[in-house]
């Protein structure tokens, strides 16, 4: 910059200061509230801001779930295991089909090509929010209630990973397809060995995006279980509120929020040029 | 749009193939679904759901009829509108001051956009404990400030609850939009700017803001369909829609009519409602990309 003006570069400094103290502040509560006994937070109001002494047992009780007088809590441990099952299976699952439409779509001309690709752009339109109780039916009298293929496999088609892939591959050098030819590779060759491998930025970028939705799933599990050992963490940590203002475990609440939280925050903050690249090209 | 390549394959049954995991489940839970939408929202089913009766646009008359389900609109409305606003002023302010740092700018992205990842449910939970009544911390900081703070009791503080724990889930997307869109200006035109003796404010104004415009029409197209149908969530764990029906959001009261109140066919023709808002908000989004790309 061609001046320099050291008040304003400090006023900047403090107002984003400002604003990742009051992103964080949730979220440090959160954590200070997971280290203290259910009586503490309860009874000292306003809780104290330092962390106390219980980080352990809360998430131990958490884990394994707990049922003792001061009241009950289902394990945690298992419902992470589905919310990770899920958002893996939805993430992989979107990008494989999503890599498949959009080499059809592009790379061969076969009748009802454009209404395939409009098919799959209406689906933007489709949220499940328009459509819960039909979809719901369809997915009861399909037995998939309560299973994961039932809770994966119709959050798997995706508009947004098509055409992203479509756009990359449209990029892509058609001279790359004619020495494919001329080496005498068809065209699963062709996918498998050239496009697949220049295609693992997108891939990357489009899998940080697609765990997250996965993993913070909320009304589509609440639609398809109703048996504990199904429920995703997401939705079980809503259930534990329930019990009233008071009433309710805050401890063992919050520490489940950690520990929601930990895996898809793990991935933005170790995968950020990747989720970058993602957000910025899934609304391109 | 070109959707093809100039060099293809030939072969008249891989395509297909290819195409078809996508579309089984595209027809399957997405076209079949809405078809079934769209066809329940003109019948309506007798309290036992033995039978049910073509009845025309009578689902739809009784919604417009219903003092609730306009209610809801007006809800969602001034939900949006304080989502949209909020999140989009605030972003903008820290994508400005990020831009403007030299030294730890990566340091402020990181540290801003992590809540991205944050479960909308999750967020509901977290500050629903905040401001929880009876042990929320920042509920009591609220009282010794003299302020009756109750989100159970009072529907204004509710909203401001879900509004503020949705904006603070949305702050950090719209953030790195911002700050990707600052960063795109030429410096060269900031700099000419300052060279004519603009201030850092004159040249936000001026230079900067005009610039940003595409970016924030699309990030506020973008956040009201957040509002709109991904903040359910937020509002099923930090409200359940209450108190009342006071924070009951357009989407939250399709799944309640449907799934608690069993009310088919009014579920069906407000599902149906909801499905023009988003065509219309899809099409507005989309031929608007088309001129995005230019810039």
């Amino acid at each position: 910059m061609v001046e320099n003006r050291p008040v304003a570069d400090a006023l900047a400094h403090l107002v984003l200061l400002l604003g990742v103290l009051i992103v964080a502040f949730p979220v440090y509560i959160t954590f200070i509230a997971s280290t203290q006994t259910a009586e503490a937070i309860v009874q000292n109001v306003p809780m104290s801001l330092l962390p106390g002494d219980q980080l352990i047992s809360n998430y131990t009780r958490a884990l394994v779930g707990s049922n003792t007088q001061g009241g009950s809590n289902p394990p945690v441990a298992p419902m992470m295991t589905v919310s990770l099952i899920t958002a893996l299976v939805i993430a992989v699952g979107k990008i494989v089909i999503s890599l498949l439409s959009a080499f059809a779509v592009v790379y061969f001309r076969f009748p009802g090509r454009s209404i395939v690709f409009w098919m799959i752009f209406v689906t933007l339109m489709l949220p499940v929010e328009v459509r819960i109780l039909p979809t719901y039916k369809v997915v009861s009298d399909l037995g998939m209630l309560n299973t994961y293929a039932g809770l994966t496999v119709p959050l798997i088609a995706s508009a947004t990973a098509t055409f992203l892939f479509r756009q990359f591959f449209l990029t892509v050098p058609d001279e790359l397809v004619e020495a494919a030819r001329i080496d005498g590779a068809g065209p699963l060759r062709f996918f498998w060995d050239v496009l697949l491998p220049l295609s693992r930025t997108s891939i990357a970028a489009l899998f940080v995006i697609q765990f997250i939705y996965g993993w913070n799933q909320y009304l589509w599990p609440l639609l398809m279980t109703t048996s504990e050992d199904m429920y995703p963490v997401v939705m079980g940590i809503k259930r534990m509120i329930t019990g009233g203002d008071a009433a309710t475990e805050w401890n063992v609440v919050m520490a489940t929020a950690i520990l929601a939280m930990i895996p898809p925050a793990m991935v933005v903050i170790l995968m950020q040029k990747w989720f970058v690249k993602g957000l910025v090209d899934t609304e391109k | 749009m070109t959707i093809a390549k100039r060099v293809r394959f030939k072969s008249w049954w891989l395509p297909w193939v290819l195409v078809a995991p996508q579309m089984a489940i595209v027809l399957v839970f997405f076209f079949w679904p809405a078809g079934q939408a769209l066809f329940q929202s003109v019948l309506q089913e007798d309290a036992f759901g033995t039978s049910s009766e073509f009845v025309g646009l009578q689902n739809f008359r009784r919604l417009w009829q219903d003092a609730s389900y306009l209610a809801s609109f007006k809800t969602t409305a001034i939900f949006s509108v304080l989502v949209a606003t909020l999140g989009l002023a605030l972003a903008l302010v820290l994508a400005v001051m990020a831009d403007r740092v030299v030294r730890g700018a990566n340091t402020y992205k990181t540290l801003l956009i992590w809540p991205y990842a944050v479960a909308p449910a999750v967020a509901g939970v977290l500050w629903l404990f905040m401001f929880a009544p009876s042990v929320g911390i920042v509920s009591f900081w609220l009282r010794a400030a003299g302020i009756d703070w109750d989100a159970l009791l009072n529907s204004r503080h509710a909203m401001t609850l879900i509004v503020m724990a949705a904006v603070w889930k949305q702050v950090s997307y719209n953030f790195l939009f911002f700050l990707a869109g600052l960063q795109s200006i030429p410096k060269s035109l900031v700099e000419a700017a300052a060279i004519d003796g603009a201030g850092p404010w004159r040249r936000f104004w001026t230079v900067q803001f005009p610039l940003l415009t595409p970016t924030t029409f699309f990030l506020l197209v973008i956040n009201i369909i957040y509002a709109f149908f991904d903040t359910f969530a937020i509002v099923d764990a930090a409200t359940e829609g209450g108190p009342g029906k006071d924070t009951a959001i357009l989407v939250y009261k399709v799944y309640y009519d449907g799934f608690k109140a069993l009310d088919l066919g009014g579920s069906a023709a407000q599902s149906v409602v909801l499905m023009v808002i988003v065509i219309v908000l899809t099409v507005i989004q989309f031929r608007y990309v088309e001129k995005r790309v230019n810039y």
